[in-house]
């Protein structure tokens, strides 16, 4: 019989190995699946692995798709930290498009530098503006935000949907659903000619610097780790409850905003229907397996952004359905959460 | 006209109403599982694929169940044994089910089934929801689960085994979830497609927040998320124009609504979630 003892203290190498752990368990179960599948497993881990990022657009298309989820498991970790439960970060993201994109659209035949800061601060806001909704509920009626987040993240969708199907609606778009484009003044700049990463890049990385500074520097930050880790010893020592559930859903509401105005300024350039393959749900995964930590984020988006590549590449080269990077993201937090109990517990063996 | 309408109506929102009764057996029971969409999609497409293979309805739907029975077991031994937290494990969950689902039906799509007639199943998710309530209100073992959702503790205090208990409720909301899928496949559609439950999980999640926990009003609500559905599209081959993007939006405002009177009034504590909802159990602490 196997039997589980709490640890004294958190075991500090066990934190960090679990994600590693997890991410070797996901790989071994996803080669048994190929093999089930009768592909050969070594060479469908190959297609999905390390071809997508053997070249150097392979390598700037894993930013491209890691930048959003990076930006967003960042604000996320302020959310986690303090024990809040934000898991609508696809509505903020949705709102944030919708803000920051509705300025693209609105000056889409000026010619100004004013457009894209504009267009970034109306992003922010905008995803700022819908965290605030949970807080507001959860800090004024109690109301629990697990439910209330993830509500308002479909609501987010569906108000997106009405806009590109009715008055956002491109008038020379042949009645596709979506919007004009925006003008060149409404695109992040390119970094690299030919290839697609953007600005967002670089707004992302001095976001969790800043997040960095925060957590380790500020009393601001020091207070969030406490009230996560004891409520008590956080209300024995006065900080201000509301102050911090409003706080952190702000920046994790303005992150995935700031993600979402990325993805529409960035790559697309217009506004339609999926902006996102779901980035506000899988940085939830990313946040988890980053460990809530900026080093751990920055490494955790490009093991999952990868899921997203392997996948294309799988569908394109072995007819299998992208949907299967959904399957390898799933196992992972499987993974991840299952060997998280050795963090806390020792596995002793008894009779 | 009328009954036209309450026949659409009907058959539409059954698979809610399984994936809500089921949710609510487990919520009631103190754990939250946000896999009901992942688990409808494989309930739906391991339906599907054995129906075509075996050309079985029978067979199609205990291999749907037992899809059922194996996601929630996943998801029953990652929170109760393992402990991990359930908002995260049950978006896995549904994560997870959307891929291998794809996987699983990508040979099957388009391909043609001879549909089974809905009323049968119709007639058992009634049911099923009146042995629910009946379950919560006149049983010992209904007690017992409303026991262990409120205070784990005090149930494990008066002998109770919460793990045990937990671990039931969880394969039941797996079981009904699966059914859904089943009636969604085989029934409603009936054929597969990718993501076919288009977030009908996410609705039936919502529908035991506005029944506030108790079964007969799943179907209350059901039928009213349905109708306002059907109204829609009705309005719309009218010639109104309303866009419909804000009567899909209802259930989630209501879901908010009602959250919002339930946990704003100490009053309604009656009406409210049960008290050990995702908090996880470990009984040497």
């Amino acid at each position: 019989m196997i039997k589980l003892v709490p640890r004294g203290s958190s075991s500090q190498s066990m934190f960090i190995l679990a994600p590693i752990f997890a991410i070797f368990l996901t790989l071994l179960t996803g080669s048994i699946i190929f093999f089930l599948m009768g592909y050969n497993p070594s060479n469908a881990l190959k297609i999905f692995f390390i071809s997508p990022i053997s070249n150097a657009y392979g390598i700037s298309e894993l930013l491209v798709k890691a930048t959003p989820l990076a930006l967003i498991a960042m604000g996320l970790s302020f959310c986690f930290k303090n024990n809040i439960y934000n898991i609508g970060a696809e509505g903020q993201l949705t709102m944030g498009a919708i803000f920051g994109g509705g300025v693209g659209i609105y000056f889409y035949d000026i010619s100004s530098v004013l457009i894209l800061p504009g267009m970034i601060i109306a992003g922010a806001l905008g995803g700022a503006l819908w965290a605030m909704i949970p807080a507001l509920l959860k800090t004024k009626f109690n109301t629990n935000e697990i439910l209330t987040s993830l509500m308002l993240a479909y609501i987010a969708l569906l108000i997106l949907d009405y806009l590109v199907v009715g008055p956002w609606r491109d008038p020379d778009g042949f009645n596709f659903p979506k919007t004009r484009p925006f003008g060149e003044s409404g695109r992040m700049p390119i970094l690299f000619q030919g290839l697609r990463i953007h600005f967002g890049l670089i707004i992302t990385l001095i976001l969790i610097a800043f997040s960095w500074f925060i957590y380790s520097k500020t009393i601001f930050g020091f207070q969030l780790k406490v009230s996560g880790f004891s409520p008590k010893a956080a209300r024995f020592a006065g900080f201000n409850k509301n102050f911090l559930i409003f706080s952190a859903f702000a920046i994790s509401g303005a992150f995935a905003g700031l993600a979402g105005v990325g993805e529409v300024s960035g790559p697309i350039g217009l506004i339609y229907r999926d902006i996102s393959p779901n980035y506000g749900f899988t940085a939830i995964i990313v946040c988890f397996l980053g460990r809530l930590h900026p080093l751990g984020i920055i490494f955790a988006s490009l093991v999952i952004a990868l899921t997203y590549l392997g996948a294309e590449d799988a569908q394109l080269f072995l007819q299998i359905p992208a949907a299967v990077g959904f399957v390898f993201q799933g196992l992972v937090l499987f993974f991840l959460l299952g060997s998280d109990l050795l963090v806390n517990f020792k596995l002793r063996l008894n009779n | 006209m009328i009954f036209g309408i309450v026949n659409i109506i009907l058959i539409g929102t059954t698979p809610l109403v399984f994936a809500a009764i089921g949710e609510l057996v487990v919520e009631k029971s103190g754990v939250l599982n946000l896999g009901l969409e992942g688990m409808m999609l494989v309930g739906a497409v391991s339906a599907f694929v054995t129906l075509v293979l075996t050309d079985s309805y029978l067979a199609a739907l205990i291999v749907s169940l037992i899809s059922g029975l194996v996601m929630s077991g996943l998801f029953a031994f990652l929170v109760l044994y393992l402990m991990a937290n359930q908002v995260a494990t049950g978006l896995a969950l549904t994560i997870f089910g959307i891929g291998i689902s794809s996987m699983i039906g990508k040979k099957y799509v388009g391909t043609p089934i001879d549909g089974l007639s809905p009323y049968f199943l119709i007639i058992i998710s009634f049911l099923v929801v009146i042995f629910i309530g009946y379950f919560f209100k006149k049983t010992k073992l209904g007690l017992i689960v409303k026991a262990v959702g409120e205070s784990h503790h005090s149930a494990h205090s008066l002998g109770f085994n919460v793990i045990k208990i937990r671990f039931i409720s969880i394969l039941f909301g797996g079981a009904m979830s699966a059914l859904a899928g089943f009636y969604f496949s085989i029934c409603y559609a009936p054929m597969w497609q990718e993501g076919m439950i288009a977030g009908r999980g996410w609705i039936a999640l919502a529908l035991v927040v506005f029944a506030t926990w108790k079964p007969e009003r799943i179907l209350l609500g059901a039928y009213i998320f349905g109708g306002v559905a059907i109204m829609q599209m009705n309005l719309q081959a009218f010639g109104v124009k309303f866009p419909g993007q804000f009567f899909n939006m209802m259930p989630y405002l209501v879901t908010i609504l009602v959250l919002v009177i339930i946990s704003g009034n100490k009053l309604r504590i009656k009406l409210s979630a049960p008290a050990c909802l995702t908090l996880p159990f470990n009984k040497n602490q």
